[in-house]
């Protein structure tokens, strides 16, 4: 985080940031569950110009073996960033913040992943970032959330995910490149919506208690419409073909058994 | 992994099906599956397309950079192609460093571009011996269901049709479109008991006894090929693929 | 709370965290209690019974149950047992102890091989979800020719449809021996014809498991051709 260049003004006499958004007002975020056709569960994430693909396959055996939890499933989660993601092109494979990401990521989402189901195996969730421009942790959360839910990993809630920060002294939501680059300060949440519990936690840059109190607020406020987002995505996956009574009866009961 | 032992059950299927001049999804031999090509997909890549190829899906990014010529050929800009196999596309990727299936991939897939002189490498070099453009081709699998090669290689090329040079950028003047000269076109077949399949499905490819990929230009010259697999072709089954290599790649050209 | 689209004829489908009942309901599956209520654990259909409230899933892995049929297939050969896969998250033993014929230490290789598709039982399914899969029972063997699909393993009470309607109608209009196993493989075999069509409806009910009509939709797609030939 260093000084602005001088011709930028990532506040202006309006209140309004680079892109014009207010400061508690989020990028757009649309979400796709179940869009790949190999993984057990997987999703899309648009979110302003990021570009995420979180695929999970699981739960399945563990590998490699010495990793094996003989009482619960090991939440594996990969975070990488495609070469092409960034402006100045990335060399292929995980660097050490990725790792870092990787590791938060797993850590926040066995929170809520009822892991003691699936003793002994492997739960592995892919986060691909295809197109970047911050908050890409973030986004892949949040991906990674709703592509557990597609496939049909019991869970306690979904986990939602947002950042605050601070540009040009004022405590904003959603940080852009630009504000990330330039800014102040940079907090990641990872959210439990029902509970209100924080599961994914980061700072870095410059706060009084104050600024970082404030911006907590705006980032946990967020994580609740970004909750809505992946809600509805999961929806819409099954809900276009909605129907009838008949499933509710077959779903359950005597008929399972009969095969042949 | 236990979900690779193919079960000779599936074999059997698959090659009782191609015996009566079947496929399971019911494609004809010579049919490629249903193609989607989207570019300009990635904004901060250079240049990029998804494309979806029946259940394969590829995303191809190509980035521009800076740097210096090869030494033997001071007057050209530098082409390099990657391909990452990542684990997301298929439960028989592993992650890690780049196995011999995903560096045979890139490297089929750069000759394909580079002998078919699909870019005009010259118009890369800015100052001979000393600075040129530098590209790189990376191709991402994020759904895996067969025909790689070909999936691959019409993104790069789709990629191509829409890049631009970002001299602005690095301070080299005024940005300019990526100069395309050729469209190499890959067709990728595989040979199941004794009949040719084009564009093969996972399934198929697991059940093949050798693949062969042929990549031509516009006016049905060769550019690159590729034997796969440890089977063998007759001379007469290598001219049945590079004719419909030749045909099915014009289909395809037409249609980006 | 408005479910819009999601809630249609009565069928509402609700994710992980989503409050199910506030109190008087016992938690069934694909639920789970906290502070006295009940809260959905996966993604699927709310299912309300007199006294529990539950979750249909929609997708998730195969959770072996004792007495399920299933479709395995052999990964490995040791001296006294197979070792099976049967689409679930753990691979399981078939022990000597457990096929209809006398196998001595050793010479499990000679009586099936790696690849081979089995027809079998589940038996026992243990505290740490050790798995045990049997092949005594009448019926159960090595299965021969024919083709195995796998859908979800959520998806196989409506191939087998409500008293088995839609396996009877599959295998009636296909002319097809069908085996529907409860981890969501199928193996069917019949005419090449007949296989063709099975595993185009097959896919179809997977498809569009949730949609009106399908039992409809699905006999017009067997009453239809298959193939379109080289």
């Amino acid at each position: 985080m260093g000084g602005t260049p001088t011709d930028l003004k990532m506040i202006d006499e309006n209140g309004r940031r680079l892109d014009g958004r207010l400061p508690n007002e989020m990028r757009p975020l649309k979400i796709e569950a179940g869009v790949l056709k190999r993984a057990d569960g997987s999703a899309y994430v648009e979110w302003g110009l990021n570009k995420v693909m979180a695929a999970v396959y699981g739960p399945r055996e563990c590998h490699p073996r010495h990793l094996q939890n003989p009482e619960r499933a090991l939440v594996q989660c990969h975070y990488n960033m495609a070469s092409f993601s960034v402006d100045d092109r990335k060399r292929p494979g995980p660097d050490r913040r990725s790792h870092e990401i990787s590791k938060i990521i797993s850590e926040a989402l066995t929170n809520v992943v009822f892991t003691e189901y699936f003793p002994r195996t492997s739960i592995d969730v892919y986060i691909e970032v295809l197109q970047a421009n911050a908050g890409t942790r973030c986004a892949g959360l949040t991906a990674a959330s709703v592509a557990l839910a597609d496939a049909g990993v019991p869970m306690r809630d979904l986990v939602a995910s947002c950042a605050a920060g601070k540009v040009a002294d004022t405590v904003v939501v959603d940080l852009a490149k630009e504000e990330d680059n330039f800014g102040q300060a940079d907090i990641p949440v990872g959210y439990v919506p029902r509970t209100g519990e924080i599961v994914l936690l980061q700072m870095d840059g410059d706060l009084t208690q104050e600024q970082f109190n404030k911006g907590l607020h705006m980032a946990l406020d967020a994580c609740k419409n970004v909750y809505e987002v992946q809600r509805d995505a999961l929806k819409r996956r099954y809900s276009a073909r909605a129907s009838d009574a008949e499933l509710a009866s077959e779903g359950e009961g005597g008929d399972k058994r009969e095969v042949a | 992994m236990s979900k690779d032992v193919v079960a000779d059950l599936k074999r059997d299927h698959i090659s009782k099906l191609v015996a009566k001049g079947m496929r399971a999804d019911g494609r004809k031999f010579d049919e490629l599956r249903p193609l989607k090509i989207e570019t300009n997909f990635i904004g901060s890549a250079e240049g990029s397309a998804r494309v979806h190829l029946g259940n394969t899906e590829v995303v191809v990014g190509v980035k521009l950079i800076l740097g210096e010529p090869f030494p033997d050929t001071p007057n050209t800009g530098v082409l390099t192609t990657n391909a990452e196999l990542i684990p997301m596309a298929s439960d028989t990727f592993e992650g890690g460093p780049p196995d011999q299936e995903s560096i045979e991939v890139a490297r089929v897939i750069d000759r394909g571009i580079r002998e078919g002189h699909a870019v005009d490498m010259e118009k890369l070099c800015i100052t001979p011996g000393k600075e040129v453009w530098i590209m790189f081709v990376d191709v991402h699998v994020l759904d895996y269901d067969g025909n790689l090669f070909d999936a691959a290689n019409m993104g790069a090329v789709a990629a191509f049709n829409s890049a631009v040079v970002p001299a602005k950028r690095a301070g080299k003047g005024e940005d300019f479109p990526l100069p395309v000269m050729h469209q190499p076109i890959s067709v990728t077949a595989v040979k199941i008991g004794g009949k040719l399949l084009v564009d093969p499905t996972h399934d198929e490819e697991r059940v093949a006894e050798a693949r062969l990929t042929v990549a031509t230009i516009e006016d049905g010259n060769l550019c690159a090929m590729q034997k796969g697999l440890d089977g063998s072709f007759t001379m007469d089954e290598v001219f049945q693929v590079v004719d419909m290599s030749r045909r099915i790649g014009a289909e395809v050209r037409s249609k980006m | 709370m408005d479910n819009s689209g999601s809630r249609e004829s009565g069928r509402e489908i609700v994710v992980p965290g989503e409050l199910l009942a506030v109190a008087g309901k016992k938690a069934g599956p694909g639920t789970y209690l906290d502070g006295g209520r009940v809260y959905a654990a996966q993604l699927g259909i709310k299912s309300v019974r007199p006294d529990s409230v539950s979750v249909v899933p929609l997708a998730g892995q195969y959770i072996p149950v004792r007495g399920d049929l299933v479709v395995g297939k052999i990964i490995d050969i040791g001296p006294s047992n197979w070792l099976v896969d049967i689409n679930s998250p753990y691979p399981s033993p078939l022990h000597v102890n457990e096929v209809p014929w006398r196998v001595e230490f050793g010479e499990t290789g000679k009586f099936m091989s790696i690849g081979d598709i089995l027809l079998l039982k589940i038996v026992d399914v243990d505290e740490v979800r050790r798995i045990s899969v049997s092949m005594q029972d009448h019926g159960l063997r090595k299965l021969s020719g024919g083709m195995v699909i796998e859908v979800s393993p959520s998806k196989v009470p409506r191939v087998i449809g409500r008293d088995g309607s839609m396996i009877q109608m599959l295998k009636n209009m296909t002319g097809c021996r069908i085996y529907v196993g409860q981890n969501g493989r199928i193996w069917m075999d019949g005419e090449l014809d007949g296989i063709l069509r099975a595993v185009r409806a097959i896919k179809m009910i997977e498809d569009e498991a949730h949609s009106i009509g399908l039992t409809e939709k699905v006999k017009r797609l067997l009453e239809e051709k298959s193939g379109k030939g080289a």
